[in-house]
């Protein structure tokens, strides 16, 4: 399915995104700071849990279970969904899905809703989409605010504005809140409680008056039918809680099979994405309930590519992924390249296996993006649902050096790209270490002009360390 | 063909030939606390306050109520159904029912709000609510800037996110909290306080 859209279109491929990045120096010095900072903070949240392993592992296996037999959770979803008084939709890509919610709006007869972060409406593209049909879609995340005010795209999964600092920030809601709605106060500072109070007083009113709301969910339970959203803020509450009318825009591979399994999850998700015990709101919602919250609820099942990645029998592992982000803190690649060089809303690690399986690699950045990793492994390593993102690198890469002549030549590129990451001593000294626990994953030859050779079975690393073999092999 | 029969069919099609996949395990611990009621809740005290609720012990709800809303200068509480009536007989604030048709609008002029609760977790700080009596529509402890939360000890606390979770009944709308609303977007600051109630009182309530 290569016409499967997943936000950012037309973007240059990966190096070329990955150059202008790098030598954006305020972008690298915002990055670095906040992914050191959730680093460190996520290894101490993590380990005050003794049986985090355990919980890695179960995760994993519901996962897989949950995917193996997809067609049989996704009907049970359904009904129980339906049983407790929610409308379910099926959407084959964005077009579809964006066509739904822009038909179910326009049936309420509102031209404004509000949004808690989702990345599934940004992959389909929702808010473009509606403003197409003269619907204002308000972002009520503070990141996603700073995104929309700002005319921007957002680089992090789980910190979207990471890549603007409080200078920036103020600036813009300076500029631009007024034209969204309630201005800024005057003589606002940069701090930020500052900021987030301007933020909240612009907010509130389109929550006091909205009357649909759109969302996602982390989690949505086969058994009970249950939609879970995690968030901070509270803009998420007021989302689910304060309109008539709730749509919710959900992947397909979201869905758990029973309600013990979220206390796996409630544990891991946390922890690994923000570095909390537990983050401050979580809601959980079945259908409707009577008096309390929206009283019409639509869930919108999203595939867009997904089916396509679930067919992969390497590559359908990605979409365990619960959408953490820790795999993006711990990246040396996205460190030093940002969110953006990825071209997708799904940035880092996972976005570089994510994306070229829901999009295909036919485009440039999507072929590119699998070369958007030194494979230290890192990844693998923190990731609460233990992706083993380095093995589905290096098989997609298999597919792209398959693709023939345009293949090597994106190959080569990208290669190129990652190259001055590798010259950064302080980047790979990081990655080295972590290179060892992963060594039957990487090539033996530099995956440079030459097309691999057999690299099913995955041979060793070279004697020399690897910044050494890089700078003598890269071309 | 719908969309539905396709997506069905396409992950048929994807999956027919996947191996079975492995057991769900779940060797994880069901607690990480000793089983000892004190230790536990000195741990939900703790955890409670490390994510800035405001923590209160006491034996009587009332008079610390009483004490509470007129520290912060309340002049209005809303008052879900089944609260009960001593935790606010001596409060001096206006008492605003919790009804199906008041508007945000009008929540968002109260001052405070009262509410018990389904449960609290100790090893993560968290309290959960399922509008059960006493607890309220889901909007109620959401709007108001000012929200105290009654945990009824020993009965209302357990340990861990497992226990929890065989307690709780899916079918409720569930609210879980811990701490008031925060944000780190803006360089990673931790700021508290964004949309839901900026301070958070939580009352562990014994006898
Ligand atoms: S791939 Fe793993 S570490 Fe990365 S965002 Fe997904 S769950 Fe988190």
């Amino acid at each position: 399915m290569s016409g499967t859209f997943v936000g950012m279109p037309a973007f240059p491929p990966f190096p070329r995104a990955a150059h202008d990045a790098v030598r954006d120096t305020t972008l690298r010095g915002n990055l670095r700071h906040a992914t050191h900072t959730i680093r460190d903070k996520r290894a101490k949240a993590v380990a005050e849990l003794a049986d985090w392993q355990q919980l890695r592992e179960a995760g994993k296996r519901i996962k897989d279970d949950t995917l193996r037999h997809l067609d049989r959770y996704l009907v049970q979803l359904e009904e129980s969904v339906t049983a407790a008084g929610g409308t379910v939709h099926w959407a084959a890509d964005a077009d579809e899905a964006n066509r739904i919610v822009a038909d179910l709006i326009k049936a309420t007869g509102e031209t404004e809703v509000v949004k808690v972060k989702s990345m599934a409406t940004q992959e389909i593209g929702l808010n473009e989409a509606l403003a197409a049909e003269g619907i204002h879609a308000y972002e009520t995340d503070l990141a996603e605010l700073i995104v929309q005010l700002g005319d921007d795209r957002p680089s992090h999964i789980l910190v979207p504005a990471i890549h603007r600092n409080r200078g920036e920030i103020r600036d813009i809601f300076l500029e631009k809140m007024g034209s969204w709605g309630r201005p800024a106060p005057d003589g606002l500072t940069d701090t930020p409680a500052d900021l987030a109070e301007a933020a909240r007083l612009h907010l509130r009113e389109k929550f006091l008056r909205a009357k649909v709301g759109i969302s996602g969910a982390n989690f949505m339970v086969a058994e009970t039918g249950t939609l879970v959203v995690f968030e901070s803020e509270g803009n998420g509450r007021m989302c689910l809680t304060l309109p008539e009318t709730l749509i919710s825009v959900v992947g397909i591979e979201k869905v758990v099979p029973t309600w013990q399994d979220l206390e796996v999850f409630l544990q891991t998700l946390p922890r690994s994405s923000t570095a909390e015990r537990m983050n401050p709101y979580t809601s959980m919602w079945t259908g409707t309930a009577d008096g309390d919250g929206p009283q019409t609820f639509h869930l919108v099942l999203l595939d867009n590519g997904r089916t396509d990645a679930l067919a992969d029998d390497i590559g359908r592992q990605a979409l365990r992924c619960i959408r953490c982000s820790a795999c993006l803190n711990v990246c040396p690649v996205y460190e030093r390249a940002g969110g953006h060089a990825y071209g997708s809303v799904y940035p880092g690690p996972i976005g570089a296996i994510l994306t070229p399986q829901l999009r295909g690699t036919t485009s440039g950045i999507d072929a590119s993006l699998p070369y958007a990793s030194s494979l230290c492994g890192a990844c693998y390593e923190v990731c609460p649902v233990a992706i083993d993102i380095p093995e589905v690198l290096v098989h997609l890469r298999e597919k792209v050096a398959g693709q023939g002549g345009r293949g090597h030549r994106l190959e080569k590129a990208a290669m190129k790209a990652v190259g001055w990451a590798m010259d950064r001593p302080a980047v790979m000294a990081a990655g080295e270490r972590a290179m060892a626990r992963t060594r039957a994953l990487h090539p033996k030859r530099p995956p440079g002009a030459q097309a691999w050779t057999d690299s099913r079975d995955l041979p060793e690393l070279p004697e020399a360390p690897f910044r050494d073999w890089w700078k003598k092999n890269r071309t | 063909m719908s969309s539905r029969d396709r997506i069905l069919a396409r992950v048929r099609t994807a999956v027919a030939d996947a191996p079975a996949a492995p057991a769900i395990t779940r060797d994880y611990l069901t607690s990480h606390t000793p089983d000892d009621p004190v230790a536990v809740l000195d741990l939900l005290h703790e955890n409670l306050a490390d994510y800035r609720a405001v923590v209160h012990r006491t034996d009587a709800a009332g008079p610390l109520i009483t004490e509470l809303l007129a520290a912060r200068g309340s002049g209005s509480v809303l008052v879900p159904d089944g609260l009960p009536r001593e935790w606010l007989s001596g409060a001096t604030a206006v008492r605003i029912d919790d009804t199906p048709d008041s508007t945000a609008a009008e929540l968002d002029a109260v001052d405070s709000v009262v509410t018990g609760c389904a449960l609290a977790i100790a090893e993560t700080g968290t309290i959960v609510l399922d509008a059960g009596p006493g607890q309220g529509r889901r909007r109620i402890s959401l709007v108001p800037d000012h929200h105290i939360c009654v945990v009824r000890v020993p009965d209302q606390v357990v340990a861990s996110v497992p226990q929890a979770m065989s307690r709780l009944d899916p079918r409720r709308p569930l609210t879980w909290i811990s701490g008031p609303s925060a944000t780190s977007d803006i360089e990673l600051d931790r700021v508290e306080g964004v949309h839901g109630p900026r301070t958070l009182e939580v009352v562990l309530l014994s006898g």
